[in-house]
Order: C-alpha cells, then sequence, then structure tokens
C-alpha cells in the first residue's frame, strides 16, 4: 500500500529564503518588543538600530522571493481554494489523534493544503504588506532632505504604531502555530526535514505528472508506522 | 559537484546571512571633522583695530558718566541711536501676541516670579540697564547720552554700577578707574554679560540656573561650550550681534519666534552619525538631551513664596539658611526652595509666547496662574520639545479686583512705603500700585504661580547626553508629562496588548492541548497494536 517516493520539494531559493524569513522574523521580534517596552534585553537604542536594519533585509528579500514565486509560477501555490478546506480541518481537529491520512495530498505542484493556502495567503496579502508599510512610516514620516529633515504629514503616529504592533501580535500568534504544525507531518520531523533538505517522502505515484484536482482520493496510506 | 553544490548552498543559507547581519551591525568609524572644524574656528582670538588706551579723549578726568557716552559716540557716531532700539536698553520690544495685537513688552513693564516687577523699584533695578540715571518714569529713553557703553564693553572687568544709583557708577574717589577701563574697551567678555544675566534676581544662579558664575571658570563637564579647558567660548562667540541687536531669546520678556539662537547655525542640520538622531530634531530641541541637568554648580531658586514675607522677630526682620548656605526665608522675600543639579521639565515650544500683564485679570478658578505662556503642541509644524526650568512660587494679587499687585520694594531711605525697608505689606502695595496706575481694593493674597524658562546653556559633553530609554519608557521617563502625541516605548494602546497576549495564550494552550491528545492517542495506539 505504500506508495513513497522521495521528492525534491523545496528548491535552494525557496528553503533559503524560508530560513532568512524565519530568521528575520525572530530578530524583528525580540527587537520590536524590546522596542515596545515589553522587556529589557538588547537596550532600546540596539534594539531599535537592529530592528531597523532587519527591517531592510526583510525588504530585501521579500522582494527576491516576489520575484522568484513569480518567475517560477510558485504563486499559483498560494491561490485559495474551498476543495477539502472542511476535510483539512477535521482533519486537524479530530483525525490526527486518529492517526488518519491527511485529507490532502502534498505534491510537487500543491505543496500546500487548503488551510495552509489561505493562512499562507493572508500572510504575503494582509500582515505582510500591513507590518512592511506600517514600518516604513515609523521610520520615514520623517526624513533627511538636502541639508534638513523634513516630515510627511503625519498628525499622528499612534494609528501607525498601533497597526504595527496589532501586526506583531498576528505574526507571533502565526509562528508560534506554525511552528507546532512542522510536527504534524508524516513523522514529527519529516516537515523539518524537508524544509532543510528540500527532499520529502511524498505519497502516490509520478508524483510530478499528477494532476491537482484528482489525488485526495489516491491516498491510501501513510508512513508513520 | 554535488558536492560543491552543498558547500554553495551552506554558504548561501548560513554564512550569507550572517555576513550580512554582521556587515550592517558594524559601527562605521567616528567621522568627527564637522566638530573639529568648529573647534578650529574658534580660537582665532578677535584682533581689535583699535586701541582704545590711545585715544586722548577717553584719557580725560570724567566726572559724570553722561560725558564718557559722549566721548564714545563722538567716534562712534551712528551707535547711539542704534542702541536706543535696542532691548538692553530699551528693555522692551515691539511684538504681535495673538490676541493682544501688536505690544511694547519687556522688563520694563513685564512681570516676573521673582520681584514681581521693576516698576517702582527702578533704583535698584536698573543697575542692570545698560544705561545711566533709570530712577523714575521720568527717564529719557530716546537720549543717546543716557546710554551706559562701559558696563557691556569694560574689558578690565572692574567697573562696577553703584548699587541703587539707578545704573550709575560712583564717579571719583572710590569709584572705578575710568582711565584704565576706557582704554580697555572693546568685545563684550563673559563676564560683562554675567554681571546682570548672571546675577539676575538677587544673587549668582538665583534666576537661570544654567547661567551663573561658575561658568567663567568651570570646565567642559559643566559648559561643553565655556569649559576652560575646551573651547572656552565667549557669551557673544554665539550671541552675536548686528547693530547692537544681540542674538537669541529669552522667553521670560520676548513673544515672538525671530532673531532666536540655535544650535543648528554652527552644528548644521546633521549634526550626528545616526540619522534617526538628525531625525528627533523634527520634533525635540538640540538642548533637550543635550542638557540633562542644569544648575551643576551651584543652586538655583525653584520657589518662591511672597505670602510668608514680612515676618518679624523680636520686631526685626531676619533671614534663615539651610546646612549649605542657602537663605531658605527672609523677612523682606518669604519663603525660598534651592535645588542643584535640576532636571528640566519639557513643554513644546514654537518660540512664540505670551505674558500675563498687570492689566490682566487673575482667573482664580486655575491651580495657578501662569507667568508666561510658551505656545506649542505637537501637531504644530514649528513646535519643539524643549527643557525649561519652572519657577514657581506665590505671588500678591487683588482679591478684588483680580489684578496682580506690583508692591514698591525698595526705596533709598526708610518710612516711604518699601517693603524691603519697612517690612508692611499694606503700604508697599499702595506705593507700588499707585506707581503703575492701577486701583488697589484694600483686600489682598497671594495666588500660586508657575514661570517658565527655557534652559539653553550648561550643554553637556556629548557622552552625558539624555539616553534613549530616559524619554522611550513606560513609566516616569522625562516625557511623561507630554501626552500628545505617541512615543514608541512610552505609549501602547493597554487593549490591544491584552488582546495580543490573549491571542498568544490561547495559542499557546491550544497547542498544548492538541500536543497532548495527540500523544495519548499514539500511546493507546501503540498499545493496542502490542496487544
Amino acid at each position: 500500500m505504500k506508495k513513497h517516493k522521495k521528492v525534491y520539494v523545496y528548491q535552494g531559493f525557496e528553503r533559503f529564503w524560508h530560513w532568512n524569513q524565519a530568521l528575520l522574523i525572530f530578530i524583528l521580534a525580540i527587537t520590536g518588543f524590546e522596542i515596545h517596552s515589553s522587556y529589557k534585553l538588547l537596550g532600546f537604542e540596539t534594539a531599535v538600530e537592529i530592528h531597523n536594519k532587519a527591517a531592510w533585509g526583510f525588504i530585501i528579500l521579500i522582494i527576491f522571493a516576489i520575484f522568484w514565486h513569480f518567475t517560477t509560477g510558485e504563486w499559483k501555490q498560494y491561490i485559495p481554494t474551498t476543495k477539502n478546506l472542511m476535510a483539512q480541518a477535521q482533519f486537524y481537529l479530530l483525525g490526527i489523534f486518529k492517526n488518519a491520512p491527511h485529507p490532502t495530498q502534498k505534491t510537487l505542484l500543491s505543496k500546500l493544503n487548503p488551510l495552509q493556502r489561505l493562512v499562507y495567503l493572508g500572510l504575503k496579502l494582509l500582515v505582510i504588506p500591513v507590518m512592511v508599510i506600517s514600518g516604513l512610516l515609523f521610520m520615514f514620516y520623517r526624513y533627511p532632505h538636502g541639508t534638513q529633515i523634513e516630515m510627511i504629514n503625519i498628525d499622528n503616529l499612534e494609528i501607525i504604531a498601533l497597526i504595527h504592533t496589532a501586526g506583531a501580535f498576528a505574526v507571533m500568534a502565526f509562528v508560534l502555530v506554525h511552528l507546532y504544525l512542522i510536527t504534524t507531518g508524516h513523522t514529527i520531523t519529516s516537515n523539518l526535514k524537508a524544509m532543510i533538505t528540500g527532499w520529502e517522502d511524498l505519497d502516490g505515484v509520478e508524483t510530478d505528472e499528477n494532476d491537482n484536482d484528482d489525488q485526495q482520493t489516491k491516498t491510501t496510506g501513510n508512513g508513520s508506522e | 559537484m554535488k558536492k560543491f553544490t552543498k558547500a554553495i548552498i551552506f554558504f548561501l543559507a548560513i554564512v550569507a546571512p550572517l555576513l550580512i547581519v554582521t556587515v550592517a551591525l558594524r559601527q562605521p568609524p567616528r567621522d568627527n571633522s564637522q566638530l573639529e572644524a568648529l573647534r578650529a574656528g574658534y580660537p582665532v582670538r578677535h584682533q581689535s583695530g583699535v586701541d582704545h588706551s590711545k585715544m586722548e579723549i577717553l584719557q580725560k578726568d570724567f566726572t559724570n558718566p553722561h560725558e564718557i557716552t559722549a566721548a564714545c559716540l563722538s567716534c562712534h557716531t551712528e551707535r547711539g541711536v542704534e542702541l536706543l532700539h535696542s532691548a538692553h536698553f530699551a528693555w522692551e520690544r515691539e511684538a504681535f501676541i495673538p490676541g493682544r495685537g501688536v505690544t511694547y513688552l519687556g522688563k520694563k513693564n513685564l512681570l516676573n516670579n521673582y520681584c514681581t516687577g521693576v516698576q517702582s523699584n527702578e533704583g535698584s533695578c536698573m543697575k542692570c540697564h545698560a544705561g545711566y540715571g533709570w530712577n523714575s518714569k521720568e527717564f529719557d529713553f530716546g537720549n543717546p547720552l543716557n546710554i551706559d557703553c562701559v558696563v557691556c564693553h569694560d574689558n578690565t572687568g572692574t567697573y562696577a554700577k553703584a548699587t541703587g544709583g539707578g545704573g550709575y557708577p560712583v564717579m571719583g574717589a572710590g569709584g572705578p578707574d575710568f582711565k584704565a577701563i576706557l582704554g580697555s574697551m572693546g568685545l563684550p567678555k563673559s563676564e560683562n554679560c554675567g554681571n546682570c544675566h548672571f546675577l539676575g534676581g538677587g544673587g549668582n544662579n538665583v534666576k537661570h540656573g544654567d547661567l551663573e558664575m561658575a561658568l567663567l571658570k568651570a570646565g567642559r563637564n559643566v559648559d561643553v561650550h565655556m569649559g576652560v579647558d575646551g573651547a572656552h567660548m565667549n557669551c557673544v562667540d554665539c550671541h552675536s550681534a548686528e547693530n547692537h541687536v544681540m542674538k537669541g531669546r529669552y522667553y521670560g520678556v520676548s513673544s515672538t519666534n525671530d532673531n532666536r539662537l540655535s544650535c543648528e547655525e554652527c552644528h548644521t542640520g546633521f549634526p550626528h552619525q545616526k540619522t534617526i538622531l538628525n531625525e528627533h530634531s523634527v520634533k525635540v530641541a538640540c538642548q533637550t538631551c543635550h542638557i540633562p541637568v542644569y544648575a551643576k554648580v551651584n543652586p538655583t531658586k525653584m520657589y518662591w513664596d511672597w505670602s510668608t514675607a514680612t515676618r518679624k522677630k523680636d520686631g526685626k526682620g531676619y533671614e534663615i539658611k539651610d546646612a549649605e548656605g542657602n537663605q531658605i526665608y527672609a523677612s523682606i522675600k518669604g519663603d525660598f526652595v534651592w535645588q542643584k543639579n535640576v532636571v528640566p521639565e519639557y513643554a513644546w515650544f514654537n518660540g512664540t509666547a505670551d505674558h500675563h500683564l498687570l492689566t490682566d485679570k487673575v482667573d482664580t478658578t486655575q491651580a495657578f496662574l501662569k507667568i508666561n505662556t510658551l505656545f506649542g503642541e505637537y501637531r504644530d509644524r514649528n513646535s519643539k520639545i524643549i527643557p525649561m526650568k519652572v519657577h514657581r512660587g506665590k505671588q500678591p494679587y487683588d482679591t478684588k479686583n483680580l489684578t496682580i499687585i506690583q508692591a514698591k520694594l525698595w526705596d533709598k531711605e526708610q518710612g516711604k512705603g518699601a517693603l524691603w525697608l519697612d517690612l508692611e505689606w499694606e503700604r508697599a502695595i499702595e506705593e507700588g500700585m499707585a506707581y503703575v496706575n492701577m486701583p488697589y481694593s484694600g483686600k489682598h493674597d497671594f495666588i500660586a504661580t508657575e514661570m517658565y524658562m527655557p534652559v539653553n546653556h550648561m550643554v553637556s559633553v556629548s557622552s552625558e547626553a539624555v539616553s534613549c530609554k530616559e524619554c522611550h519608557t513606560r513609566e516616569n521617563g522625562r516625557l511623561a508629562s507630554l501626552t500628545d502625541f505617541y512615543m514608541p516605548g512610552r505609549d501602547r494602546n493597554e487593549w490591544l496588548d491584552i488582546s495580543g497576549k490573549l491571542l498568544l495564550i490561547m495559542s499557546f494552550a491550544g497547542i498544548v492541548v492538541h500536543a497532548a491528545i495527540r500523544i495519548m492517542a499514539s500511546r493507546r495506539r501503540a498499545m493496542n497494536h502490542q496487544l
């Protein structure tokens, strides 16, 4: 019944992007919440400096990632679908405890299950842009211009600051759940290994040729024994 | 080939980010060239084109100080008229104040939170007037011969005006050596300015807190500009003058945002290496960070309560001094509080101010009366946060007419109603109010007052500048009282923070529960399997 095949799921850039993004989000969170006076760690000044530099790193990384998504067509991975959405939710809430099979089969053409599609799309289209834009406004509501410092017409930083704070909490919640969901692959570590090495055991046959739509039904087993 | 790829991937994934982070965090070497250029510019000593000791006209035996002025004006023919319009002589400025229109205000007619005002006390106060003979309302402000040139331009440091002389020096025997003094005439030294600006309010550092005699001898640790072990700058190095109009504003007497002196004139708008510090200058004045404390050497008066004045012991006035020798009570003036190394208070300020005039009504519903009002707020593009000394106290006011009372404090002799000599309020008030042509109902009380004095001197060395965390902190930061804006590190929305934390806690709890069920379920399965 087992039809496993080692497949190269995550390309080099994808992994490079993923891990750097992880590192940067970690740095931004640590320093950001210190700037928010949630705790003392590096010192306010150092925290601000690192936060601003990491923010630039993040923006540069995003630009490369956007380019990569469009040139490789990988952006299609995030097209939302309602198909199996409920099944996927049921899996996480019930099936997973009974060792039931994943309702959505991971393939090269569809690496993300319907829930992941929704969440990652929200992250990419809503949360991250909001964080980047509010962050840039934070940085540039006053800026050097010629021999003096100019300022854009902002009467109050508060709304920007609060949006940035709310976004930070949202990203943190995502990271928490994301870290946990790593363990819900075929084995506890298979997702992690895949994101490190790029290779993952995928169910089904002829993965490369498989069409997105007729995979779910073919799922017959899993490799967790 | 594959080994090669692995090495490259390893480099890209792990080493490259670390490299980027390291490079990004590297501190650029300090570039002090701008500061060095400034430092190099100041030691150039002013070389006077004239040796006044060679001027025959100045070597006369002067018996009348007006003749000295005449001698000065015989060469400097146009300076006299110039001086007539300067604040140092006229003691007033033309200013447009919103709500008041065009006003002519200055030390001449304004209130202050120390001795209330100069009117009716000219004989004593005019020791600090750049003129001769302002003893009464009859003083002629249009006569150039009434100007005292010497008080500012004496370079010997020996000139002195007589106490209670209405601005006149002692002439003849016992008076200053005018031959030496007039021979030395030149650009004002800090001592010249300090004679009035350091000693104002009745003693050293009483009034300003950041201007005092110690500045003449102190090092950079007290004032980075005037420090004798540093640039050793003079007052007029910054407070330069064009046609005797000095640069700089003191908002105890000024009202308009012009002719101000700013740090940027020398230090430019980009004095810091770190852009983020330069960017603070949009909303924060240089002084705010660079003057962390004032009154660094000697204490300054922070509080003056006139209501306790005129107390007597054995029928006589007395004074009390604290352990450090500061006068904390005097029958002639009331109670004082002195402080040293004072942390400034902060305010938004756009360079314009209003003043409580003698004719203005007192609003007794307010907690205190503002002797002067500094305008500004966060939303105002011209406003910056500035440090200030807030001088608090109690001043006499007419409880029926609701006006501040200008009492007569000084006279040459007893029995003429001067508070300082007779220690009696009623007569002093009647005399003073009559002098300023204001009615007095016969009933007086004392009202709490505040006066706001921007702090601009005693600039500290850069290493002592206020650090980020002193303002960007949740509680008790330096700017805690300025609440009309959002400051990162200080402000937050409590509901947002609580919701955010709840979200994280719930997520975590969800994970724990989910994981626990998973583990239990898998154990049960394993047991079933074994069976």
